[in-house]
């Protein structure tokens, strides 16, 4: 087995195409084999497949695991026993979540490696932190929803962490202006899903009529476009709405799922989300599942090296989008850069079994 | 439950609960009616793109209602049970109109689901019912039928439940065991149409004798079985079972024309990735899958070692379970009552159906050629729907 630590201290933007095709082929050759090895599921799957290790000649030849299969079976490659963390998310309102299980080591690998491509954009520095959600999402510490797995990862990158959420997802003004006064002067970090700022710091702020002094911060934020997308908001938007009530200037939106929590993909300052060392990413044709060439639309396939306790190293998602380029990004930035359209628009399905159909909420 | 007020409901034709008037199955009205529709529905040039429409068309006609009629014919005087109510599926565009025939053909007065999604086959044929309804010789029909349209609401349901004679619950078992929870009278009686199981059989021999042409009909008729529906009709075959000893080759030249045939299909992303995630599903889920072979992502073939799990997998939007038998006696032990449809292809049918009921099996209730799938008809799961939705009044 490749040796993670290895890969972990490497720059995360720095390897060329080359580089990261041969570094791939081994490491997926090795989590391919040694999750086949542990998950009954997978090794039927990937037998009856037909994938054949000794024939894999590109990163693109490894089987891939539909992330709507984490909906319907539980898929782990350890004991029981030794899973500390399920992750849950549940992808589209009303649909069934998909589950995560976690063991100690893998769980330590997506902190480490968040750490290290989150640094890449924000420096080395423990900066200190506001959340822009309620600490109540993280009640229960065995199973997380995606929200709180995403926030307790990057929690860990700040310190004097700052939930400024109530329970009842109000703006806690004090809490957040004795932050601001505590921490004047210095750089701070911000942390929150897209729909939770918006809906919760922005429009808080703008009904308040209030201006918060957060000019020296940096903001995170994740989790889809969706919901603002409803309300007809751009991503340009949300970053001048964000600068009118409080001066925030470094705005960055990454791109992850609780199947690959750890190796997100960071948009840099030129609008492309980028592969890190610890990940890569294939569009397919819907039609076939061939490679997309850069610039067509497809089905976004996720690489990541961090899964060990659940078989999602190759995972394809339901999520549309497109590769903008491989090492030539603008911004310095070596390896495969991207841009996500959204979830895959659903269709109908013809039939006869639906007459009485369920309500959704 | 009175109250039930016309904001919930949408009349599509009529305008309120139809009386019991019980006519005789088959009476004349209603076969001349049938017949006048049949016609107006096949003269109307738009509706040529809806083939479902043209095939409801045709099952209509004067022709068809008469050969139903004389085969109905059993020396015994009968009359419809009064009123039926149909609970018709949302997916399958024509089938509330296949519901009302059979119940007007037994003799009842109607009221009829149709489905809440805006299928444009719903509009042309209740506007071709209203319509004809107007004309002064069908005056007496006029208030005997229903269609309505209405939002899933148990007290919508429970209101015409609790008036009919009959219902009629066509859909999955979870549709039916939902609606089945709503009473009706303790003299009504109950139709159900839920989950099944389909299978096809196909000689080996008879395909590699076909001609080009024969293969190429073979095919699109293969195709009108699966991909038209999705593959998600009940009668759809998931399981497809070799006989004979050449299969391999046979496989050979069926599905390359298949794929031919279905280049016409058009799979939605969404569709790619539930289809694939089924496909990971069903490897996941049991040892039995030998291979797969996969065209594109147009058709999945999964060749099984055994048939004991085999309604286990069941196919969609172009997933087939293949397995090759010396003999179609090999089904037997795992047919259940699940099991709906058999088509064949080069097969006689009469030996399918001594395997049926000679091996005295639980399911399969039609052996169809391929193509004929999902020919809808008054004898359906197994049913007489005519004879269940009338009774007999023996003197």
């Amino acid at each position: 087995m490749f040796d993670f630590d290895e890969i972990a201290s490497l720059k995360p933007f720095a390897l060329d195409r080359e580089a990261k095709e041969s570094l791939f082929l081994r490491a997926l050759g090795d989590l391919t084999a040694f999750h086949r090895q542990r998950c009954g599921d997978y090794r039927r799957i990937v037998d009856g497949l037909g994938f054949d290790a000794s024939r894999v000649r590109d990163v693109l030849d490894f089987p891939f695991i539909p992330a709507g299969l984490f909906k319907m079976r539980d898929l782990s490659s350890v004991d029981r026993s030794l899973v500390i963390k399920t992750v849950t998310s549940s992808g589209t309102t009303g649909q069934a979540a998909s589950r995560i299980f976690l063991d100690r080591n893998t769980a330590a690998s997506q902190t480490k490696a968040l750490v290290r491509i989150v640094s890449d954009f924000i420096g080395n520095k423990r900066l200190p932190m506001l959340i822009v959600d309620s600490r109540d999402v993280l009640k229960n510490r065995a199973s997380f929803s995606a929200r709180g797995a995403g926030i307790l990862g990057f929690s860990m990158l700040g310190r004097d962490v700052t939930y400024i959420l109530d329970e009842r997802m109000d703006l806690d003004f004090n809490a957040t202006e004795s932050f601001l006064e505590r921490h004047a002067g210095e750089d701070i970090l911000l942390f929150g899903f897209t729909f939770m700022i918006w809906e919760y710091l922005y429009k808080a702020l703008r009904r308040a009529g209030k201006w918060l002094p957060i000019e020296r911060g940096v903001m995170i934020h994740g989790g889809g476009w969706k919901k603002l997308q409803s309300e007809a908001v751009s991503p340009d938007a949300f970053k001048d709405a964000l600068r009118d009530v409080c001066g925030l200037r470094r705005v960055y939106n990454y791109y992850g799922t609780a199947e690959q929590t750890g190796s997100i993909f960071m948009e840099c300052c030129e609008g492309r989300l980028h592969c890190s060392v610890f990940s890569d990413i294939a569009i397919r044709d819907h039609r076939d599942f061939s490679p997309c060439q850069v610039g067509t639309s497809g089905l976004i396939e996720m690489i990541s090296l961090l899964p060990r306790s659940y078989p999602g190293h190759v995972i394809l998602t339901e999520d549309l989008g497109r590769l903008t380029g491989i090492d030539d990004c603008p911004c310095g930035r070596l390896g495969k850069t991207f841009s996500v359209e959204g979830r895959i628009p659903r269709a109908e399905t013809r039939g006869c079994s639906d007459t009485y159909e369920k309500r959704h909420a | 439950m009175k109250n039930v007020t016309p904001d919930h409901i949408v009349w599509l034709v009529g305008d309120g609960l139809p009386p019991a008037r019980p006519m005789p199955p088959y009476s004349d009205v209603v076969c001349r009616f049938l017949g006048e529709l049949s016609r107006d529905l096949l003269q109307n040039r738009a509706n040529r793109e809806f083939p479902d429409v043209a095939a409801f068309a045709f099952f209509c006609r004067r022709g068809n209602t008469e050969k139903l009629k004389e085969g109905f014919r059993d020396g015994r005087r009968r009359l419809g049970r009064g009123l039926a109510f149909h609970i018709t599926p949302s997916n399958i565009p024509i089938n509330f109109a296949f519901s009302l025939v059979f119940g007007l053909l037994a003799g009842n007065s109607n009221v009829v689901r149709v489905p809440t999604k805006d299928w444009p086959q719903v509009g042309i044929v209740c506007r071709a019912v209203r319509e004809l309804l107007t004309k002064p010789e069908y005056g007496e029909l006029a208030p005997l039928i229903s269609m309505v349209r209405y939002e899933r609401s148990d007290e919508i349901t429970a209101y015409f439940s609790g008036r009919c004679d009959a219902r009629v619950i066509w859909g999955g078992d979870e549709a039916v065991s939902s609606v089945r929870k709503i009473p009706i009278p303790p003299r009504a009686v109950e139709l159900t149409f839920a989950d099944r199981y389909s299978c096809c059989a196909i000689s080996a021999d008879a395909v590699l004798r076909a001609g080009e042409d024969e293969l190429r009909r073979l095919a699109d008729a293969f195709y009108n079985d699966t991909f038209l529906v999705d593959q998600n009709a009940c009668s759809s075959p998931s399981l497809i079972v070799w006989l004979g000893a050449q299969a391999q080759e046979a496989r050979g030249r069926f599905w390359p024309a298949v794929e031919r045939s279905a280049s016409r299909y058009r799979l939605e992303p969404a569709h790619a990735t539930e289809k694939y995630t089924l496909l990971c599903d069903c490897l996941a889920s049991g040892e039995d899958i030998r291979r797969v072979t996969m065209s594109g992502n147009l058709i999945y073939r999964a060749e099984l070692s055994g048939v004991g799990g085999v309604e286990a997998y069941r196919g969609r939007l172009g997933v087939f379970f293949e397995y090759d038998a010396a003999s179609i006696d090999e089904l037997a032990g795992c047919v259940t009552n699940k099991w709906q449809t058999l088509s064949y292809y080069g097969l006689d049918a009469e030996e399918l159906a001594a395997f049926v009921t000679g091996g005295r099996l639980s399911g399969i209730d039609r052996i169809v050629p391929v193509g004929a799938a999902l020919d809808i008809g008054v004898i359906w799961d197994g049913y007489d729907i005519v004879s269940v939705l009338s009774r007999i009044v023996s003197f």
